[in-house]
C-alpha cells in the first residue's frame, strides 16, 4: 500500500515503513538501544530527504523512550538532577546544531554533514563494539577477569561542585554539561537520541551507578529530542507526522519482540551481530561519499 | 466565448495559413486531481475533435500536440565534485524557470508535427521550457545544469515526450491520455492542444488542470507551514499516544 507523506511529498510503501520500524524495533530491543543511529541511515536508504529524515527520528525518539522513561520513574532509577544538569547541555547543544543545520542547509552542504557525521560515528561505534565483544568472546573462554574502576580522576578537581544524591556523587557540573552539550548537537544534526555516546559517558567519566544511567539518559533525551523535533518543525518545517507515525507503530511492537529474543541469546554474540550491521551501514554510507556517484547533480527547492 | 475569441486571435496572428478555419476542442476526462493520503497518481484522458466550416484543406498531414504543464519554481542546482576525498556539492546554479512537470504527448515524431519557428515562438519541447532567465550561477557550463534538471526530472518521469501517442482518427477525432505520478507538486497545471498542419500550428486550446493535496494531507501540510509551533507540539503528543497505545495493544494482545 502506497502512502504520500505530507510532509517528505514522496510516496512510500506503508507496510515498509513499518516493516522497517519494526526491524530497527527489534535491534533495539535486542540490544537496547535506541535505534535512531540505524534509522536515519535506512531512511535515507529508502529515499527519504535527510532533512526530514533526521527531523522526524527526533520525533520518534521522544515517543519511543516516553513509556521507557515512567518505568524508570516508578523503579526510582532516574537521577532528577543530574538529569536536569544534562538537560540544560542538552537544550543548549541542540539549539546550537539546529542553527548549524539550517546554515549547513542554506549552502546546500546538509546532506554531507548529516552523512559525514555518521560515517565518522558509526564507524567508531561499530570498529569499538566488535573490538570490544571480541575480546569479552574470548574472555570468557579464558576465563573472566573483573575491570577494575579508577577512584579518583581530574574529573573531580574541577570547580562548581554539586551533590547528585540519587547516584551518590559530589562533583563539578562542568563535565555533565558538556557530554550534554554534545548530545544535545548530535541529537539536532543526526536525528538520534544520543544514549550510545551519553551512557558510556555516565559510567566511565562521570562515575555514576549503572543502576541509574539508563533511566537518567532517557530523561534528558525525551527533553532534548521533543526540543529538537520543535525547532526543526519551526524553522525547517520538516518534520513528518506520517512517517513518525508508522515508523513508532512498527517500532514499538519490535521493541517488546526484540526484547524477549534478547533474554534468549548470548550478549556477545547479540554484541558482535549488532557492530556487524553497523559497520555495513556505515560502508554503505562511506561508500556514496567515496564513489563517483552515477549523477553529479542534484536538484534543490527554491533559490536563495 | 473565450474560445472563439482564441480562434480568432490564431486568425489574426497567422494570416497567411492556407488551412484556416479549422479550430481544435478539447476536452479532459478531469481538471481536478486531488493528492490523498493513498494517492498513486493519475491518469488524464485528453480528447476532442477539429471544427471546421468548410471540407478540409488537402495540405499536409494534420497533426496533434498535447503539452501538460505543472507550475515553474525556481530550481537551484548543485554539482558534486571530487574533495578532499569525497563528493560533495560545489557549484550552484538557479535555473529559474523550470516546470514541476512537463509531459509531451505528438501524433507523429515531434519535428514533424512541429516547426522549430513554433517551437521557438510557443515554448513546446522540453529543453525550450526549461530556462536559465537571470544569472545566478558560480559555474562557468551553466547549460549543463539546465540540462541535469531535464536528465534528472525525465528520470523520474516528470518530463516526458511521447510521440505517436496522440490518436486521431480521420483527420478529425483525437484522444491521449498522459499519467501524472505520484510525487506530483501541487498547483495549476495547464494543459495545451496545438493543431499544426505541416508543422505550422493552425489553432490552439488551452485549459487548466488542479492540482491540490486534499483531506488530511492538506490540513497537515497547512499546519506545519502555517502554525509550525503548534504542529511540532501536535506532532510529539500523536507520537506518544501511538506509542504508548501500540505497546499497551500489544501487551494486551500477548497476555489473552
Amino acid at each position: 500500500m502506497q502512502i504520500y507523506l505530507p510532509i517528505a511529498e514522496v510516496s512510500v510503501n506503508a507496510f515498509l515503513l513499518l516493516g522497517l520500524g519494526g526491524l530497527v524495533g527489534i535491534l533495539s530491543g535486542m540490544f537496547g538501544v535506541g535505534g535512531g543511529f540505524l534509522m536515519t541511515p535506512l531512511l535515507f536508504f529508502i529515499g527519504i530527504p535527510p532533512a526530514v529524515a533526521v527531523a522526524t527520528e527526533a520525533n520518534q525518539i521522544v515517543a519511543s523512550s516516553f513509556s521507557g522513561v515512567l518505568a524508570h520513574f516508578k523503579r526510582k532509577t532516574v537521577d532528577l538532577r543530574m538529569g536536569l544538569v544534562l538537560l540544560v547541555g542538552g537544550l543548549f547543544g541542540a539549539a546550537l546544531g539546529v542553527q548549524l543545520f539550517n546554515a549547513l542547509k542554506a549552502i546546500g552542504q546538509v546532506d554531507l554533514l548529516v552523512k559525514l557525521s555518521y560515517v565518522i560515528f558509526l564507524s567508531i561505534i561499530g570498529s569499538l563494539m566488535f573490538v570490544e565483544s571480541m575480546r569479552a568472546i574470548l574472555k570468557t573462554r579464558g576465563g573472566a577477569a573483573v575491570p577494575t574502576r579508577r577512584k579518583h580522576t581530574w574529573i573531580h578537581n574541577l570547580p562548581f561542585k554539586m551533590k547528585f544524591r540519587t547516584s551518590g556523587l559530589y562533583i563539578s557540573v562542568i563535565p555533565p554539561l558538556i557530554v550534554g552539550v554534545f548530545v544535545g548537537i548530535l541529537a539536532a544534526i543526526m536525528g538520534v537520541g544520543g544514549g550510545f555516546i551519553m551512557v558510556p559517558a555516565m559510567i566511565y567519566l562521570l562515575g555514576m551507578p549503572t543502576k541509574v544511567v539508563v533511566g537518567t539518559s532517557l530523561f534528558q533525551i525525551i527533553f532534548v529530542t521533543a526540543f529538537t523535533t520543535l525547532m526543526h518543525a519551526t524553522t525547517n518545517y520538516t518534520v513528518d507526522m506520517g512517517l513518525a507515525v508508522l515508523l513508532l507503530v512498527g517500532g514499538v511492537i519490535g521493541a517488546q519482540i526484540g526484547a524477549r529474543i534478547g533474554v534468549k541469546l548470548k550478549a556477545e554474540q547479540l554484541r558482535i551481530l549488532l557492530a556487524i550491521m553497523v559497520l555495513a551501514v556505515c560502508a554503505k554510507l562511506g561508500l556514496d561519499l567515496l564513489l563517483e556517484p552515477a549523477e553529479l547533480y542534484e536538484l534543490g527547492a527554491g533559490g536563495h | 466565448m473565450l474560445r472563439r475569441t482564441l480562434a480568432l486571435l490564431t486568425l489574426l496572428a497567422l494570416p497567411t495559413q492556407v488551412s484556416a478555419g479549422e479550430e481544435v476542442i478539447a476536452g479532459l476526462s478531469q481538471n481536478r486531481v486531488a493528492i490523498t493520503a493513498t494517492f498513486v497518481g493519475s491518469e488524464i484522458l485528453i480528447f476532442g475533435a477539429v471544427k471546421r466550416e468548410s471540407p478540409p484543406p488537402g495540405t499536409g498531414d494534420l497533426n496533434v500536440v498535447v503539452v501538460v504543464e505543472g507550475p515553474s519554481h525556481p530550481v537551484t542546482v548543485r554539482r558534486k565534485e571530487k574533495r578532499y576525498g569525497i563528493w560533495i556539492n560545489t557549484d550552484a546554479v538557479k535555473v529559474d524557470q523550470a516546470p514541476s512537470f512537463y509531459a509531451i504527448a505528438t501524433s507523429a515524431p515531434f519535428e514533424q508535427a512541429i516547426s522549430e519557428t513554433e517551437d521557438l515562438r510557443h515554448h513546446i519541447s522540453i529543453p525550450r521550457s526549461v530556462r536559465l532567465v537571470g544569472e545566478a550561477g558560480t559555474a562557468p557550463d551553466i547549460e549543463s545544469f539546465s540540462q541535469a534538471v531535464i536528465r534528472i526530472r525525465s528520470a523520474s518521469g516528470l518530463y516526458k515526450l511521447e510521440e505517436g501517442a496522440v490518436e486521431v482518427q480521420q483527420d478529425t477525432l483525437f484522444n491521449t491520455s498522459v499519467t501524472l505520478p505520484s510525487n506530483l507538486t501541487e498547483g495549476e497545471y495547464t494543459a495545451r492542444i496545438f493543431l499544426t498542419r505541416q508543422g505550422a500550428i493552425v489553432s490552439e486550446f488551452e485549459t487548466q488542470i488542479e492540482v491540490q493535496k486534499v483531506g488530511l494531507e492538506r490540513w497537515i501540510f497547512n499546519l506545519a507551514h502555517e502554525r509550525p509551533l503548534v504542529y511540532g507540539i501536535l506532532s510529539l503528543v500523536i507520537a506518544i499516544a501511538a506509542g504508548w497505545t501500540a505497546s499497551a495493544a500489544f501487551r494486551l494482545l500477548l497476555r489473552s
